[in-house]
């Protein structure tokens, strides 16, 4: 398989082909992680081989939006074309949610809240085994309503688990509502850093500064880590951002022409 | 069960350093040879279960296999999704041990009771339920299954002096084992009301009435053919157990005897009620809901036409 090169615009080009050939939504979740999945697989993620125990983890905990890392996983040459034209076609292993018999996903997710906890336990076997291998687990911010995830929070900085980095996609949108409107997480920050997490404020469509602050992490003997990474839901196209229809809507061909051209500068 | 758990899991753990003990910040006075013999593989997560499940899962994944233990209740029922979504879709090798299946938290009162725990595991796919009925068959059964390669549910007793006579802490995945040998009535138990069910069945065979008696320890995978064997042999079957009687043992033996078509009578033996507030021990919860060697005898005369 050939590997492309790995741009946020070519991720949200393939969310946007992929979700108007299937017909499905969740179109702006995965538009609202394009940039943190760039910057993941596209130097952060130090995985050589998909089998390879060694690889950092990463947990897609907001499994909703993994069409953006199916994107990714097609441009990393881990994926077919002919897989990655298989989204939610019958028999397909590219469900709207990640399936871990999928080469390339690591845990299946779709119920929010339980990513983070398996995140929790993959970096706690990390450091049993006294392996470098770092876990990565990308949460949505609706989905700190869920209480188990502040369970795994507090289990993580009791433990200080170093090699775990969680990274809150923050846009302030959720399934009915604006966040703030149904259950209000602020200060989202304070929280995380009132249970004893190492917060950093990024801006989550900066690739580079995704990629600087990862890099700067101590992931060896500091509390568990956690970036609060602000996001535009539907980022690039203009008529989806901060729009709670494009949670689920579909594209008409209109729309789909508009947002092509929009992505595309 | 509580001391043979762990001391079956400390010699385990000894020879594979892959075991680990979670627990749901339960287990006074048993887990400590665990926890004191291999402190960095003892985790208490805390009262907080779903991410204790969670956990597990990312531990397995790298190839740990790792037991997660509390109360019956609070291991199956309250991360039951975590269970679900965890170790059996990701089809790793995860423990849940619930403690103190059936009334054995009986004064504790009904958040204690654990009654649906085997019905909500068989449920699932790939899912081994392993309920033994003393401490000699549970370390037989843990010794025998701790490293199947995908998820169990061990459903376990706190009494650590119960044993039952004849069963020899004999064990098998996909066996029942047989107690008592007779044609004129089949007593099928599980957990440690077999004790009941064999009382039953010996005051029987004072009346003359002869009854088979099968302990049902692997109740997932379920022991197809010696069940069917059995009820192809007699007019009528009790099922017993500490359980209600949706979806437990009575449903897994009528399940048996309506595919086979067999003519044998099931009546389930467990608990029918709502709960109604009473607590009290575990031998007057049994006798309350029919569980207790007399109503057995009682149902199995009734049954027969005899009482």
């Amino acid at each position: 398989m050939e590997a492309r090169a790995l741009t946020p615009t070519r991720i949200r080009r393939i969310i946007l082909e992929q979700s108007k050939r299937a017909g499905v939504g969740h179109i702006g979740s995965a538009l609202s992680i394009a940039d943190i999945i760039a910057a993941l697989y596209g130097g952060v993620l130090r995985i050589g081989d998909l089998a390879d125990p060694e690889r950092d983890r990463f947990v897609l905990s907001k499994g909703h939006a993994v069409l953006a890392v199916y994107a990714a996983l097609f441009l990393r040459g881990w994926l077919t074309e002919d897989a990655l034209n298989s989204y939610c076609a019958d028999g397909s292993l590219l469900g709207v949610h990640p399936e871990h018999a999928l080469p390339g996903i690591d845990f299946s997710t779709g119920s929010l809240g339980q990513g983070l906890p398996m995140g929790v336990g993959s970096a706690l076997a990390a450091r049993l085994q006294r392996s470098s291998r770092r876990v990565f687990v990308l949460v949505s911010d609706a989905e700190c309503n869920e209480g188990a995830l502040w369970e795994a929070i507090m289990f993580a900085a009791h433990h200080r688990l170093a090699n775990l980095i969680a990274i809150v996609d923050l846009n302030g949108q959720q399934a009915l509502g604006y966040t703030e409107q149904v259950l209000s997480l602020t200060p989202l920050d304070a929280r995380w850093r009132a249970f004893g997490w190492d917060v950093h404020e990024v801006d989550g469509h900066d690739v580079d500064g995704l990629a600087r602050t990862i890099a700067s992490l101590d992931i060896r003997s500091a509390p568990p880590h956690v970036l609060v990474a602000r996001t535009v839901f539907g980022k690039g196209v203009s008529y989806m951002e901060r729009q709670l229809k494009w949670h689920y809507w579909p594209m008409s061909d209109e729309e789909y022409r508009q947002a092509l051209a929009e992505i595309a500068g | 069960m509580r001391r043979a758990f762990v001391r079956t899991l400390v010699e385990l753990a000894a020879a594979n350093p892959r075991l680990l003990l979670l627990t749901g910040d339960l287990g006074y006075n048993a887990l400590e040879p665990f926890a004191e013999r291999f402190p960095d593989r003892f985790f208490n997560a805390g009262v907080a279960e779903q991410n204790m499940v969670g956990m597990a899962t990312g531990l397995a994944e790298a190839g740990f296999i790792p037991f997660c233990y509390s109360i019956v209740t609070f291991a199956s029922l309250r991360p039951y999704e975590f269970i679900r979504n965890g170790p059996v879709l990701h089809r790793l090798p995860v423990r849940i041990v619930g403690m103190g299946g059936g009334f054995d938290y009986g004064p504790q009162g009904a958040t204690h009771h654990g009654l649906e725990d085997l019905a909500v595991m068989r449920v699932q796919p790939g899912m081994t339920v392993v309920a033994p009925a003393d401490h000699e068959q549970l370390a037989c059964a843990l010794r025998s299954t701790w490293d199947f390669p995908g998820p169990i549910y061990y459903r376990l007793g706190k009494d650590d002096t119960l044993t039952i006579p004849g069963l020899e802490g004999r064990f098998e995945l996909g066996r029942a084992q047989q107690l008592r040998e007779g044609a004129d009535c089949a007593l099928v138990a599980t957990g440690p009301v077999v004790v009941e069910a064999v009382g039953a069945a010996d005051d029987l065979a004072a009346r003359g009435i002869r009854a088979t008696v099968l302990v049902v320890a692997s109740v997932q995978p379920a022991p197809v053919e010696d069940l069917a064997g059995v009820l192809a042999r007699v007019p009528v079957a009790l099922t017993v157990e500490a359980h209600y009687v949706v979806g437990g043992l009575g449903s897994l033996v009528a399940e048996i005897a309506a595919e086979r078509g067999l003519g044998c009578r099931v009546l389930r033996c467990g608990v029918r009620r709502m709960p109604d507030g009473l607590s009290g021990s575990q031998a007057y919860l049994h006798r309350t809901h029919g569980l207790a060697s007399e109503a057995l005898v009682e149902t199995v005369l009734r049954a027969l036409g005899a009482g």
